[in-house]
């Protein structure tokens, strides 16, 4: 009968030393293996520098044009809504806000519970309209693989057994906190190895983009 | 002999000399791979949003024309040999292949189907730069003897005669004594020491010989220095379309040669897109080294004349303009407000696309799809995309300043029975030049 | 010796002086608490007060008398009191007068009188059958042979304390007696426990109430806890807990948030995932309870607070991780994507190399 703790014990000590373990070292070869390759020299005049037009990308293009909006505002939407609630979730409910600080030896104020619980809900209903969606559009069905869904189904048990657990719809609660720990112990896992690891090279690919354009005097 | 040990050995061997071929393919795009490439491939999650940019994928609905699966071949080269997990998938053989098959398969893809306009690279919510990897696949593409014929016959024209459409220099050479007699200014040919090399395109001589009048009475009205070179005449770059750096590079040569011949400061790239790009921005990296001139679009030199009172101009077009800014030139080389400034000088009526400038629709003809017989019929579907921005402001008369789009909107023009005419933003200006006072 | 006795429960009280009107607002009091419906007061009334006088054989193991004494020493004299004064408490280590061999053939004896109808009370928790034995004996048997011989004829058994409920502070990593809780060692006989260190000691009257009223147990949960008890989380029913959903932290035990009540989770406090009335109940007869005082609840009553690390560090602190672990494995990382890139990069930079021109010739074979 003690199961139930001892596989949450087991989530928050050594399993989380692997999860994150692994998380460190395949991020780190995830971006060196990525930067090492560099690019060729420019030798091209460039209309203005690179690095304005690469910072400027790296916070543009998480809005989208009018154009694109107006034609699929229902992917900027559903994409807006649980990203925002999940980072919001992940980075603001008071115990991630402490193991943070556990993890880095750092933090920052936490915000209001209910204000995460509402967050909560509205990224698991985001992310459900995200799957049907994928489901349903012909080039999302088209291109989706094994690995989004699989990558769906992780991001989704994270934020569901967060949910769970927070309303101790699971019981014993030491097994709800346990899913909820080994899901988001999943997830960063699968950061490196899978396309999860945009989370880290999407800001990378909005510089390169950015600066490519920039010097050429587009604003991309 | 495991798959692997045989490829690490021809990695190192080299691909073979003597004809194109799929190894030469992949070290091609071996060669290609980039932090940015690889930074992309990380990055993107399926969401499908470059579809909404393509015009291939939006008139036709196909998702096949999604932009990012057109370089599948690329990514799953990319994960096998450029990620340690990809490698560690390849030494269990759990890797998907890149054959022969699959390359002819793409083909239709990356070159029926693409004209590297980059609104997919525009519009990417994770920053995805497509354009940039399909140019890049294309070297592998031509490698591996998957380009389209249509296209290798350009580059063959080009490499063999000088201008991808077989022009002479005789031809053109008729042309300007016509444009002598009809404007009684004399066309510089080979001047050195000029200020300006004035490049043109083969397209633009034999379909629109208004514009070298235009550029001819234009510099003679702000007393530019110019020059047309025997040399080298042609702007456009047929190798930059099929992706081929070492045709481009000749091309581009040539192109150096003739302004360093004839010292001059600045080159001028015609009415046409690609050229444009593929001197201004590709150019210093075929040759490997920076130009000791400056190039410009003709659009740039024209807006350059206007901002320092150089270009007087008088009355006015009545009828309602509307204007189509080539990718190569807007999008893909920042050149937008310029195009701008001039024709509110002659419009009493000008309607602006309500995507334009950066976030402008191809007409479909870019990116070597005009010279690519077989997709003739892909093209002008997409043009459908084009066809609705024109029907929604319902212009009298519609400006460009690229000869293959205006080739292009001309044709869709008549195939959709829109009844609009199509001119070139030079030939505009130079009708409302204000004669010159007799000296 | 006890004597032997068969007057029933409300015939005890009367004789004890309990008017009828206070033995009501118990039962009134305990069909609350123990959430039955109160409709039901009245049936529970009546059939306490017509149960026979149970026989209760108390066995202590490995513990501190800690359940006991919270037990005797709550405030005096009330109604949990007298209905455990009620019962024939045959064996109790603390609490009889009779010692030595006497004392274990008072458990023979009653055992024998009996079968099948006492309740068996254990206290702490009980060094395993692969134990060595001699951790922990009474008069020369093993903990696990008086358990087994002693629950063996029992109509019911209660874990009283979170040591004979999940093995307590005994079965504490390294756990070096093999201290084993109850529900582990019993499985044949109907079972309830009433975790805590100590525990409310109106959870184990109540429970003791309602077998006696309805001659079953209360439901249970998972851990066979009374989910009348434990069915809350101390977080949820905290009074503290606004401040919490707000925010707001006491950060030391001195500090301004502290003098303002504010949340203890930050010092500590296992309030989230803990399951006891303390919050609701509260202790020294309703006086106050341990995050009243101003101290987090250490998660007594939950399996294993004894080893779910440090008691004034966050819940949701990982047990080991720091940021050596991150920093460590981002720099075996940044070592391997060096090699590994490297790799890469020179497999682009030979195929740069040997990678022939295309000749126009070569395409024009193509076509």
């Amino acid at each position: 009968m003690n199961d139930a703790m001892a596989f949450l014990l087991w989530t928050k000590g050594p399993m989380l030393n692997l999860a994150l373990g692994i998380f460190a070292l395949g991020v780190a070869v995830r971006l060196v293996e990525i930067l090492i390759l560099g690019r060729a020299k420019n030798y091209a005049e460039p209309r203005a520098p690179e690095w304005i037009g690469g910072a400027k990308a790296l916070v543009s293009r998480t809005l989208p044009d009018p154009g694109t909006f107006r034609r699929a505002p229902f992917d900027v939407l559903i994409g807006w809504l649980w990203h925002i609630g999940f980072i919001l979730v992940l980075l603001f409910f008071v115990p991630h806000v402490e193991l943070i600080r556990g993890v880095l030896g750092f933090a920052w104020p936490a915000l209001p519970t209910p204000l995460v619980d509402v967050s909560t809900a509205l990224t698991i209903l985001g992310l459900i309209a995200a799957l049907v969606h994928r489901l349903t559009h012909p080039v999302k069905r088209f291109l989706s693989t094994g690995e989004d869904y699989l990558i769906w189904a992780v991001v989704f048990m994270v934020v569901l057994t967060g949910y769970l657990s927070y309303h101790r719809l699971i019981t014993p609660y030491p097994l709800a906190l346990g899913m909820h720990i080994l899901s988001a112990e999943i997830f960063l896992i699968l950061v490196p190895l899978t396309r999860l690891s945009h989370l880290f090279t999407a800001f990378i690919a909005r510089w390169y983009t950015g600066a490519h354009f920039g010097r050429k005097g587009v604003e991309a | 002999m495991s798959t692997l040990a045989i490829r690490e050995r021809t990695l190192e061997q080299g691909a073979p000399a003597q004809g194109l071929s799929l190894a030469r393919g992949l070290a091609a795009w071996r060669a290609e791979l980039d932090a940015p490439i690889a930074a992309f491939f990380s990055s993107c999650v399926h969401c499908g949003l470059c579809a909404q940019a393509c015009p291939f994928y939006v008139e036709t609905g196909d998702p096949r024309y999604t932009p990012i699966y057109k370089l599948e071949p690329l990514r799953r080269l990319w994960e096998s040999e450029f990620t340690l997990l990809g490698r560690i998938k390849s030494w269990l053989r759990l890797n998907q292949p890149v054959t022969d098959a699959l390359l002819a398969e793409w083909e239709e893809l990356l070159y029926d189907s693409c004209t590297m306009c980059g609104r997919c690279s525009m519009v990417c919510p994770v920053g995805n730069d497509i354009a940039y990897m399909i140019r890049k696949m294309r070297e592998g593409m031509v490698q591996s003897g998957h380009a389209p014929e249509g296209l290798i016959a350009a580059s063959s024209r080009a490499i063999r005669t000088g201008s991808p459409m077989g022009l002479q220099w005789k031809t053109l050479e008729v042309q300007i004594r016509h444009v002598e007699s009809s404007t009684g200014l004399q066309v510089p040919i080979d001047r050195e020491g000029a200020e300006y090399l004035v490049l043109l395109s083969s397209m633009e001589v034999i379909n629109f010989p208004e514009y070298l009048e235009a550029i001819t009475r234009i510099f003679a009205h702000a007393s530019i220095s110019w020059t047309l070179s025997t040399q080298c005449f042609e702007a456009t770059n047929a190798g930059v379309q099929i992706g081929s750096k070492d045709i481009a590079r000749t091309l581009v040569e040539r192109v150096v040669a003739a302004a360093e011949q004839l010292k001059v400061s600045k080159v001028i790239s015609p009415e046409c897109g690609h050229a444009y790009t593929a001197i201004r921005w590709e150019g210093p990296n075929l040759i490997g080294r920076s130009y000791p001139f400056k190039v410009f679009h003709i659009i740039e030199v024209l807006d350059e004349l206007r901002a320092s009172g150089r270009l007087r101009l008088e009355g006015k077009e009545t009828d309602r303009l509307s204007m189509h800014d080539p990718c190569n030139l807007a999008r893909k080389s920042g050149v937008i407000e310029q195009q701008r400034n001039l024709i509110e000088l002659i419009a009493e009526q000008f309607v602006d696309f309500e995507e334009h400038g950066r976030y402008q629709w191809c007409c479909g003809a870019g990116g070597g799809v005009s010279s690519n017989e077989r997709a003739e019929a892909l093209r002008l579907q997409a043009f459908k995309r084009k066809k609705a921005q024109i029907e929604a402001v319902a212009p009298a008369r519609m400006v460009t300043m690229c000869a293959t789009c205006r080739t292009q909107l001309e044709e869709g023009i008549e195939t959709y029975n829109l009844n609009i005419p199509v001119v070139g933003l030079t030939e505009l200006i130079a009708e409302h030049l204000v004669d010159k006072e007799p000296a | 010796m006890p004597q032997r006795s068969h007057s029933t429960l409300g015939e005890l009280l009367v004789k004890q002086g309990v008017s009828r009107r206070s033995f009501l607002r118990f039962c009134a009091a305990a069909t609350s608490l123990l959430a039955l419906p109160p409709s039901l007061v009245p049936v529970f009334a009546e059939s306490l007060a017509k149960a026979r006088r149970p026989s209760v054989i108390w066995l202590s193991f490995q513990e501190c008398t800690g359940c006991t004494e919270s037990l005797t020493r709550s405030h005096a004299p009330n109604l949990e009191d007298l209905i455990l004064n009620a019962l024939s408490l045959e064996y109790h280590h603390t609490l009889q007068a009779a010692s030595g061999e006497a004392a274990e053939a008072a458990r023979l004896q009653a055992i024998a009188e009996n079968k099948g109808q006492y309740l068996v009370i254990v206290d702490g928790s009980v060094p395993g059958p692969n134990s060595e034995p001699g951790y922990s004996t009474i008069a020369g048997h093993s903990n696990y042979d008086i358990l087994l011989e002693t629950v063996d004829q029992a109509a019911v058994v209660i874990a009283v304390g979170s040591c004979a409920a999940f093995g307590g502070l005994p079965a504490a990593e390294p756990n070096p007696t093999g201290a084993r809780p109850i529900m582990e060692l019993v499985k044949d006989k109907p079972l309830v426990t009433i975790p805590g260190c100590p525990p409310i000691p109106m959870a184990i009257s109540g429970v003791v109430a309602h077998y006696l009223a309805f001659g079953r147990l209360p439901e249970l949960d998972q851990y066979l806890r009374p989910l009348a008890f434990y069915g809350q989380s101390i977080h949820d029913r905290c009074y503290r807990r606004p401040f919490y959903d707000k925010g707001l932290f006491a950060e030391g035990f001195d500090d301004e948030g502290a003098k303002r009540g504010w949340c203890l989770y930050r010092l500590g406090c296992k309030g989230p995932i803990t399951y006891n009335a303390c919050a609701t109940m509260k202790w020294n007869d309703g006086t106050s309870w341990p995050v009243e005082a101003g101290h987090p609840c250490l998660g007594c009553s939950e399996p294993r607070f004894w080893d779910a690390g440090g008691f004034y560090r966050a819940v949701s602190v990982p047990l080991t991780l720091g940021p050596n672990t991150l920093l460590g494995a981002g720099a075996v990382g940044i070592a391997a994507g060096a090699v590994a890139g490297a790799l890469a990069r020179r497999r682009a930079r030979i195929a740069e190399r040997t990678l022939p021109p295309v000749s126009i010739e070569e395409l024009e074979a193509k076509q």
